[in-house]
């Protein structure tokens, strides 16, 4: 099987490791990973502050970049739900929305892999949904199964499904709502060694708070954890 | 109501920054609401009756003419008297007539958004008539002199402790009162207000066109009082409240309690269809009922294909106790009536968008605010509609319409685009926090770690 990887810009910036480990899990799943060069921003952060001209650009080269495509996966919910379901909405037609998926949901459902490996064994972990994997895609058991399948112990967090209150400009245009809420998660987090999350917006966002406010925190992007669970395995 | 929501940055600014127990008691309200709503719908196929609500709202919505004027006749064969009143100053000049043909001096009022969207208590008092809001979380606000914060509980952002100063100090309670003796303090209070009140007014939560009852939903008992109490009943009806059937409204009245509050249905159902007048001699209701049918923007909202379905709203207050966004500040930060995801897309719509443009961006576009619609307005897809609007009329800061241009063109351009990424690891710590964005971001986060090569350069150097 083949798919093309759609790192997104966060991905290429900020979430690079993670991203490589998205290619290393997936080729241990003999997958084989192609990473078209021309793609850049899949155009949600104009989509969401409502610049439409400018995200139908940007949808479009997205699209014409992966056209060939056989399998789009991204390692990010929201990236995903702006492929899988604005896409359409946005440009009229349907073309790679039905065959592009986050990461966990590629594995689960597509590849039908429950299991990775037993590397996280001993690990206790938050999970953090993403809104748009979560309430979009109707993502939520795959990464939770396949986290657990790894021997991860995934620690009750009433919030799990409470926005971060990133939300792209959301954060810059009133970052003490934006930063309000991401201490509403933070400060009801369980004891856990690391806070997961397949998307990397939620991860920033998170992250930033936490060490502005000098909490001892992990993040860790759901791919490298993945690739973890993979790597653990005899 | 005075629309202040051009400032609902400054304003969530202020209340997070000066009042930080408002995020505290609207928080823990909220969640509380919402629990309740989870475990009153677990019971039943919600989503059957989510379908159900949506369907027939949209029905009686799109057939809005007919269903009024059947409303209008049945109420008028039972001796109503019948106003449409297409502007708040419609609803003024309505008022003050009966102020002055009555004689007015004293009105009790049930809670009712309406009533603080047209303004109702300043033009009452301004004509020299004392108003008493009867339901307890209104009296609260009205002794303070705030707007509502919450469609369902408009003082959710005051804790006990507020209460029990405020009411010591104006009422001469204990400072320690508990919640039981603070109520019968405004009990005190209010039942004189119902006995020599000489108006009484109301909103109303649905208008059945079939048989032309009001129907009023509360807890309280205030509702009732006030509008069977005083000789003179005025109900004020938003014209998108009409269901078509009494049979429509068993359901909207469950439907509507179970997503506000979780109850199976309210405490108290009025359901209104004329003036009592005497009946073997005895009182029994208001000598007169005036129903006055205010448009004040619905019309013009009905006519816009994109935006219209924010009318189904029943006002239940579940997207505002599942929004993160609401939670930390509560209504005020919005500046207006209606806050909270539904205020977000329908104030716009009642108001204008140049008056309300922000509220559609005070949304991080969670979605969960659709999740819990009893009458599934796509909200999330509505936040969307009024942001193109805004950035097409040119409303938002300059500065993000070139920064996404910017971006868009970046985008288009890989070259560019990967020269941006890797640009971004080598640029000083002092630099960025200067640059429009990054400088928001950092009041509040630390700067994003954008260091060591990106991902493409990874990949062009070979994964193992």
């Amino acid at each position: 099987m083949k798919v093309s990887l759609f790192v997104t810009c966060i991905g290429d910036r900020f979430y690079a490791e993670a991203s490589a480990d998205a290619v290393r899990l997936l080729r241990s799943l003999d997958v084989e990973v192609d990473f078209p060069m021309g793609q850049t921003c899949c155009g949600q952060p104009a989509w969401n502050s409502g610049h439409l001209p400018e995200a139908r650009r940007m949808a479009e080269h997205t699209l014409a970049v992966l056209k060939d495509a056989e399998y789009v996966v991204l390692p990010s919910g929201s990236c995903a739900a702006m492929l899988r379901c604005t896409y359409p909405h946005l440009l009229g037609r349907r073309e790679l929305s039905d065959r592009s998926y986050e990461l966990a949901q590629f594995i689960v459902d597509i590849l039908g892999v429950h299991e990775l490996g037993r590397g996280l064994e001993g690990r206790r972990l938050a999970y953090h949904h993403g809104c748009h994997a979560l309430r979009e895609l109707g993502v939520r058991e795959q990464p939770e199964q396949l986290l657990r399948s790894g021997g991860a112990e995934l620690v009750p967090w009433e919030m799990d499904q409470e926005c971060c209150g990133f939300g792209g400009l959301f954060s810059v245009k009133t970052p003490e709502v934006s930063t309000a809420m991401a201490d509403r998660k933070l400060d009801t987090l369980p004891a856990a060694e690391t806070i997961v999350s397949a998307d990397g917006g939620c991860l920033l966002q998170l992250e930033s708070r936490a060490r502005y406010r000098g909490l001892n925190l992990e993040f860790r992007s759901l791919a490298s954890t993945l690739w973890e669970a993979r790597r653990g395995s005899p | 109501m005075e629309v202040h929501s051009r400032d609902y940055a400054k304003r969530a600014r202020a209340i997070l920054r000066d009042t930080p127990g408002v995020r505290e008691a609207v928080t823990a309200a909220t969640r509380s609401f919402d629990d309740h709503r989870r475990s009153a719908f677990a019971e039943l196929d919600g989503e059957a009756l989510r379908d159900w609500a949506e369907g027939v709202k949209s029905h009686a919505l799109t057939h809005l003419d007919r269903y009024l004027e059947q409303a209008e006749s049945r109420l008028m064969e039972r001796g109503a008297h019948v106003h449409w009143a297409e502007t708040a100053e419609d609803v003024h000049r309505i008022l003050r007539e009966l102020v002055e043909r009555e004689g007015v001096r004293r009105a009790v009022k049930a809670k009712s958004m309406l009533s603080e969207e047209v303004g109702v208590n300043p033009l009452l008092e301004a004509e020299g008539v004392e108003v008493f809001e009867t339901d307890l979380g209104e009296y609260i606000i009205q002794l303070l002199g705030e707007p509502p914060s919450h469609i369902v509980g408009p003082a959710i952002h005051r804790s006990l402790e507020d209460t029990q100063a405020l009411f010591s100090e104006r009422l001469g309670t204990a400072t320690d009162a508990s919640p039981e003796e603070l109520a019968g303090a405004a009990r005190g209070i209010l039942r004189e207000a119902f006995l020599a009140a000489d108006l009484g007014i109301s909103g109303g939560n649905f208008l059945v066109a079939e048989t032309g009852s009001i129907a009023l939903i509360e807890n309280e008992g205030n509702i009732r009082m006030s509008t069977s109490l005083p000789r003179v009943h005025v109900a004020l009806v938003g014209i998108e409240k009409i269901l078509p059937r009494l049979a429509d409204l068993s359901t909207f009245l469950q439907v509507t309690s179970k997503s506000a509050t979780g109850q199976p249905v309210g405490t108290f159902v009025s359901i209104i269809q004329g003036p009592g007048g005497s009946r073997g001699g005895e009182p029994d209701g208001p000598e007169e009922l005036h129903v006055v049918l205010v448009d004040n923007g619905r019309t013009r909202l009905l006519a816009d294909p994109e935006a219209w379905e924010a009318l189904r709203c029943v006002r239940c207050g579940a997207c505002l106790n599942i929004c993160p966004v609401y939670r930390q500040t509560g209504g005020h930060a919005y500046g207006y009536v209606y806050s909270g995801p539904i205020g977000a897309v329908i104030s716009p719509g009642l108001v204008s968008l140049e008056e309300t443009f922000p509220l559609p961006f005070a949304s991080s576009l969670c979605g969960a605010c659709a999740e819990v619609c009893p009458v599934r307005i796509p909200i999330p897809h509505l936040l969307h509609t009024w942001r193109e609007r805004a950035v097409e009329q040119g409303l938002t800061e300059g500065t993000a319409r070139s920064l996404m241009k910017g971006w868009s063109r970046a985008a288009t351009h890989p070259r560019l685009f990967d020269w941006i990424e890797r640009a971004m690891a080598v640029l000083p710590d002092g630099i960025s926090r200067r640059l429009p964005m990054l400088r928001d971001w950092t009041r509040g986060r630390s700067l994003p770690r954008a260091t060591g090569p990106t991902f493409r350069e990874i990949w062009k150097d070979g994964i193992e």
